[in-house]
Parts: C-alpha cells; structure tokens; sequence
C-alpha cells in the first residue's frame, strides 16, 4: 500500500509539474523581456521602427507580417482543405480515392518546414518573380505572398484534418432528413451540413490560424527579411518567428535580445489564446451534437 | 418545375466537379515538392554522403556523417527527457478524468501542444545556453523535448482511456496492487498506442529546425558531446540551402531526401502498429 | 379493385455483399395503410429506403428489380425526384437544429430552393402543421427552434416536413420506436387520419400497432416475403406457419 500512495504521488508530481512547466514557459519569456518592456512599454507593440543600431525597437512591422502571412495563407488553402473535407465526408464511397487523399494530406503534413522552405527557395521564389514582372511590381520573389504561399500549402493538412472531423459531426440522420425532401447532395452540403458546422469550422479556422502564427523556417526561408513596414502583399517583410530566426544568435547586445524575446512572449500569447478559443469552439459544437 | 429541376442538377454537377478539381489540386504541390527534392536528392545520395563529413565552401563532395549523428543525439536526449515524463502525466490524466488539477494539466498541455518552436528554442536559450555558456546538444534536447512532451501525453492518455475499465477491476479483485495493475496490466495493454504516439512525437521533432538555430547552433565537424554545439540534418539543410555554393546545396538536397526518408519511416510503421493494435482490441 | 399505386417487382437489395431482400414483389393499394411487420434484421426498413431511393446512399449498397410508381419505374427517374413524391419520417425524429420550426415545415421547399411568397409559406406551415395535428402547440413559438419540442412533438413536425410538399405515398420507418408512449397514442391517431388524403407505408416492430392503424400488412423474414393481406385476414387466419408463429410472439 506504501507502494501506492507513492505511485498516486509521484502521478500527481508529473501533473503538477506539466503546469510548472508551462507556468516556468511564460515566467522565462516575461522576465527576459523585463528590459524592453522597460524601454519601450506598450509603445513596443505599435512602434514602427526596428533598429538595432538606435536600439529602437518596434513590433509593428512584423506584426503586420505575420498577420498578412498568416491570413493570407489561411485564405489560399481554406477552398482546398474545405473541398477536401467535403469530398472525403459527403461524396467518395470509393475506399481507394478516399485513401490517396488521406495519404496526400499525411504527407504534406510529414514534410519538415525547412524543406518546404528550401523547395519554395529554389522554386516557388522565381515562379512567383516572373509573376511580378508580368504585374509590374518589383520582381523580388521572395515576400509576404510567397511566404503566404507556401505557408497555405503547410496549413492544408492541419485545417483539411480539422474539417473532415468537424464534418463528422454532423448527424448523419439530418442529411437524411435531407436527401429524403429531395435535397440534392449540394443542396445537403451547402444548406444542412455545412449550416451546421459553421461554429465548428470557424473553431478549426482559429486552430490553423494558430498554426500558421508560428510556423517559422519555410518562412523565414522566403519572405526576404525585411524589418520595415510591408507595403503591400508582395513586398518583403518578416513575421514574428522569422525576426527571430533571423536575428536572435546575432542579437547585438541585451536590449535586442530582450526586445525579441518579447516578440517570443506575444507569440506565445497569441497562439496560446488562438488555440484555447478555438478548442473551445469545437468543443461546443461537438457537445451540441450529443 | 422542369428548368428549375435541371438548374439544380447542374448546380449539382458544377459543385462537384470544382470540389474534385480543388481537392486534387492539391496533389500537385506534394508531387512537385517529392519530385524535385528527390530528382537533386537521390543522385546525391551513397555510401561515402552517408558516412563521410561536409567538405569545405566550393569543394564538391563531402557528406552528412555529423548531422545524422547529431540528429541522433538530439532524438535521444529528447526522448530521454519527454517519454517518461510524458507517460506519467498521459497516466495521471487518464486516472483522473475529471479532477480540477486534472483540467488544468490538460488545458496546459493543449497550450504546450501550441507553443511555436521557435518559442521553444528562446527558452532553451535562456535556461541551458544562457546559464551553461555555450550551444550544446543538450540545450537544443531539451527544445525538442519540451516540443514532444505534449505529443506523448495527449497519445498516452487517449489510449489509455480506451483500454476496458473491467481489465483494471480484474487485476484489482485479483489482489494486485494498483501501482502494479497500472504498470503490469494498463500501460502494457495500451502499448503498442503509446509507442505509436512516441513515434509521431519523434517524427515531428526530427524536422524542427527553428529550436535548433540557437540552440544546436551548428558545426562543420563531427561532435558526439553532450555540451558542445553539433550538427542537425535540418539544421544543415537550412544553413546549405541558403549558402552560394553548389556542392553545399547538393548536400542539402541529399540530406532532404534522408529527412523525409526518416519522418515518412516513422510515419509508416506507427501506422502499422495501429493497425495491428486495433486488430487485437 | 382500383390499381395500386406502387408496385414492387422482383426487388433485391444488399449491403457489401450480403444479401437483405430476395425477389420481394408487392403491390401497395392506393389511400391505405400498410403495415410492413417482422423481426429486427428481416430487411423492413431497407425494403421502404428502396421504395424512395434512401438505401442507395450508404456505399457498398446495391439493388435490382422495379418499383413502379404509378405505372413509372422510379429507378428510370433521378432519386431527387422520386424522393419529392415520396415522402418519408424516421425512426428517431430528426428535425434540422440550425432551422426553427417554422423553417423546418417548409424545409423541403428551402433545400431545394424553391421560392414562396410569404402568403403561401404562411399557409403551407399552417396547413401542414394542422395536418400533424400540431398547430395549436406550437403556433405561439413557430420561430423558435424545433429541437426544442418534446420528442412525440419533434416527430410530428417531422410528419409535417413530409407532408409539406404533398407527396403521394408517405412512409414511416418505425415512427414512434423512439418516442415515450404517452405520446404514441397521438402519432397513431394522427396517421389514421393522414390516410384519408395519403396513401400510407408504415413499418413497425409492434404488432398491436400495426393491428391498431393498417389496412394492410406484410410480413417479412430474412429478407423474404412471406405473406401479404388484409390486416384483419393476415391477424385472424394467417397462411403462413411462420406469420403465426410471429404473431404468437415466438420470434420475439
């Protein structure tokens, strides 16, 4: 009995400790960002300008990255990963074409980010420069857009996943309901099933949204670097975790580095409250349905 | 009545076909991506790459001994770190269900589950580097680590949480205590689930390479110490794939080859054990 | 003797292979009720989803034979089509919960995307909803939503979301097998009402039901038909040994 009451402690220990951990997580970041919340306060988050040698430092401009990058992403892959879903949840009966799609999303999602990242380099970069020629803005290739692109093909996997199991959810009785008024398998999906999983699928988009926040290498691989403002969708910039890829081994002095581990802290915020709503909301529709 | 009839079978064809025509598409970008780093991959790849160390810029040749080695290092210590804690915590959650301590470590570990590996890499940086003065294998573990523990908890306890409740009670009204109905009867029972879910862990950290950046560090020589700064595959294919040289971009497509050969591996044999493991339950 | 209005010919149907109805053939006499009866697993309920085209949606489902309509065979037609003059209520109500209840009446017109006038919509949730005899309880909430109601009221509207789009055969797979008994009794009464203006196919596990509301019966087993008569001729001189053996309660 000894034994066990031992056992059931040294159980409750690791519980314990996981929340120590996370606790410990933010404590880090929060205390090494201590000299530029100092310097800079709220300021950090809307400051322009990044400047290591005037040791000004402002978030802004990668800010505005990350959240082009990410929402640009999110909206490039959103008709693949809900057509996807759609197609493996409501049309194929064939058990051999719902498995290559299963198996392509399996594999897009076993590729490593910095492979993607060299693939973008060596491909998409040029694609994307003769595109800009032919538009007549400035060829750079790399940039917010093909970061974006890239990025989409990342977050497909993720958000198809999220989706072909939001879309099981559905009571497959009220599909029923459906076809038997005569309903036609677009008027099902487009009025039954998908009605019925808005609150879910837009709890999946929070998840991927989350995702794409902090992906980093294929990122930092092709959007140029940049530390000012972006322009447009195709200029160079950087995100939140490419600035520090970038940056942090070669951070010059306490100041830098402090200012890009509390570009570390919001990111951590930001994709911590991204996933628990997210979570939230899926979970919500899933208790619906029972 | 007739018109609209055959509008809304159109409609329905229509909707059809783009739903096929977008899902496909996205084979297309899978295809390219294999093609092309298998195409500059493969050629690369022998006996000598596999065992011999990067040659110096422009000198054409040379291998990746030292970043599969590192590479290898950096699993282990992760491992080490992340596996049995991770069971630990996947038996707590699963024992306990619905306690309040509970909830908190399983809304923790979602956010764990969330946390940006880059993230993970500054913290490495703060608590190892920072304090131990140098990049070191084990700074960059403990990232990795950090990134696993949540993989294994989460696959710990959801198969856990499967195994019959009757199974527990047998072993119990037999006389076993319950530390050994836990270690004896559950975990066993679940195992082949919970090395799947290590496996999907290891799998996806192999291919991290933000933590490593500052952590890892890099190094052109072969290292097999703990505290000293190492190579990784991803790290190497970062550093080569952006370097002006042909030879060392050859290198970086051959270690990509390696890499997705490893992640696609794993992949491959966990699903194997799940598919033998549902078979027996 | 005035012609059936649906005729089933030679009818087999499986699921991946194994086999649920053999050569079933079968004429539903118009404006009246029939009872399908029989053990679980004799193939009722696949017998009325091959009667609207419902069993060929799960994969791996096949079927041969003829269903006439009216004379038509209603697999030479698409499945929407047949399904709009067919109606059919299941075995556990199943309201749409993104649709109030008012939506949820005039669902059929909504899917398909057939416009009304407010006018019409308004009579059509009316008249239907008077028809389920659920009208007067929910008139004062028609905008709220429909899983809201208790399950005997769930599944009158469903009732009336079959009605809604007049079809001419509506059926009923075991209709109040989910719904607490008080509130059988209402569903029955309703359906013998229902037969009057629609003819009516109504499976069911409860013998005393389907002695209760049918005009009609058949009984199935394993997949065959065994007899098919009068309700009163099936219950007091059945031909079958086995049909006495099922109402005798030896099946179960």
């Amino acid at each position: 009995m000894k034994t066990d009451s031992l056992f059931r402690f040294i159980l409750f220990l690791s519980g314990a400790l996981l929340l120590v951990l996370l606790g410990a997580v933010f404590l880090t970041l929060f205390f090494s960002s201590i000299p530029s919340i100092k310097s800079f306060g709220f300021l950090f988050v809307f400051g322009k300008d990044w400047n290591p040698i005037s040791k000004e430092f402002g978030a802004l401009p990668f800010l505005i990255g990350t959240f082009l990058t990410s929402t640009a992403a999110l909206l490039f892959s959103l008709p693949f990963s809900l057509a996807i879903s759609i197609l493996l949840g409501e049309y194929l009966s064939n058990p051999f074409f719902s498995a290559v799609f299963k198996s392509v999303i399996e594999l897009l999602a076993g590729i490593p980010s910095v492979i993607y990242g060299f693939w973008g380099l060596f491909v998409l970069v040029p694609v994307v420069r003769w595109l800009e020629l032919k538009i007549h803005v400035l060829p750079y290739g790399v940039g917010i857009f093909t970061a974006s692109l890239v990025l989409s093909i990342m977050i497909i996997p993720y958000s198809a996943f999220l989706a072909i199991e939001i879309l099981k959810l559905v009571p497959p009785e009220i599909k029923e309901a459906a076809y038997s008024l005569g309903a036609t398998r677009y008027e099902v999906v487009k009025k039954v099933a998908l009605p019925y999983s808005y609150s879910g699928i837009f709890g999946g988009i929070l998840l991927a949204y989350g995702r794409a926040l902090g992906e980093t290498m294929a990122v930092t691989m092709v959007i140029g670097n940049s530390d000012f403002l972006p322009k447009s969708l195709f200029s160079p910039g950087n995100t939140i975790a490419s600035v520090i890829a970038n940056e942090f081994t070669e951070a010059a002095g306490r100041l830098h580095l402090s200012s890009l581990i509390e570009l570390g802290l919001i990111l951590f915020v930001l994709t911590a409250v991204t996933n628990i709503l997210g979570d939230l909301i899926v979970k919500k529709m899933s208790f619906q349905e029972s | 009545m007739e018109s609209s009839y055959l509008l809304r079978l159109a409609k329905d064809r229509i909707f059809f076909a783009l739903i096929v025509f977008f899902a496909s598409l996205t084979i297309l970008p899978l295809l390219f991506i294999l093609f092309y780093i298998l195409k500059n991959g493969l050629t690369v790849i022998s006996w000598r790459f596999l065992t011999t160390l990067p040659k110096p810029a422009g000198e054409p040749g040379g291998g990746i001994s030292n970043a599969i080695v590192g590479t290898a290092l950096l699993v282990l210590t992760a491992g080490l770190l992340s596996i049995p804690f991770g069971i630990l915590v996947g038996i707590y959650l699963s024992e306990n269900p619905n306690g309040l301590m509970a909830r908190w470590v399983r809304v923790s570990n979602r956010i764990l589950q969330g946390v940006p590996s880059i993230v993970a890499g500054i913290i490495a940086y703060v608590w190892i580097v920072k304090t131990s003065g140098g990049f070191s294998v084990f700074s960059g573990g403990i990232a990795l680590g950090m990134l696993m523990i949540p993989i294994v908890v989460q696959s710990t306890e959801e198969t856990l949480k499967l195994v019959p409740g009757a199974l527990k009670e047998a072993s119990l009204a037999l006389g076993a205590s319950y530390t050994s109905t836990i270690l004896k009867v559950i975990v066993p029972t679940g195992l082949s689930g919970i090395v799947t879910g290590i496996l999907l862990g290891v799998s996806r950290v192999i291919g991290e390479t933000a933590p490593l950046l500052f952590t890892v560090f890099g190094n052109p020589f072969m290292s097999y110490r703990l505290f000293k700064p190492a190579n990784a595959l991803p790290l190497l294919i970062f550093n080569y794939a952006l370097s002006p040289y042909h030879s060392w971009q050859d290198l970086a497509w051959g270690a990509s080859v390696v890499l997705i050969g490893l992640v696609m591996t794993l992949n491959l044999i966990s699903k194997f054990l799940v598919a033998k493991w549902k078979v027996r339950s | 003797m005035e012609s059936p209005i649906l005729e089933i010919k030679n009818l087999s149907a499986s699921f991946s292979g194994s086999l649920i109805l053999k050569n079933i053939t079968l004429s539903f006499p118009r404006n009246k009720l029939t009872a399908i009866m029989g053990p679980s697993g004799c193939g009722k309920t696949t017998l009325v989803r091959c009667i609207n085209r419902m069993h060929e949606l799960v994969p791996s489902a096949t079927v041969s034979g003829s269903v006439l309509l009216n004379g038509e065979d209603i697999y030479h037609l698409n499945p929407i089509q047949v399904r709009r003059k067919i109606g059919m209520v299941f075995q556990r109500p199943n309201p749409f919960p993104t649709m109030s209840i008012y939506d949820n009446v005039i669902a059929g017109y909504k899917l398909t995307g057939i416009k009304l006038s407010k006018q019409e919509k308004d009579r059509i949730v009316e008249e239907s909803l008077r028809k389920a005899a659920l009208w007067d309880e929910v008139k004062d909430c028609l905008h709220q939503k429909g899983t809201f109601l208790s399950g005997g009221q769930q599944q009158r509207l469903c009732i009336a979301r079959a009605l809604e789009m007049d079809p001419e055969v509506l059926l009923l797979d075991e209709p109040t097998s989910a719904i607490d008994p008080r509130a059988i009794q209402k569903i029955e009464e309703l359906i013998v009402e229902l037969k009057k203006t629609v003819t009516i196919i109504i499976v069911t596990h409860n013998i005393a039901q389907a002695a209760r509301v049918s005009d009609y019966a058949v009984f199935l087993y394993l997949g065959e038909l065994v007899e098919f008569d009068q309700t009163e001729k099936l219950f007091t001189v059945p031909k079958d040994k086995r049909t006495e053996e099922y109402l005798s309660g030896k099946f179960g």
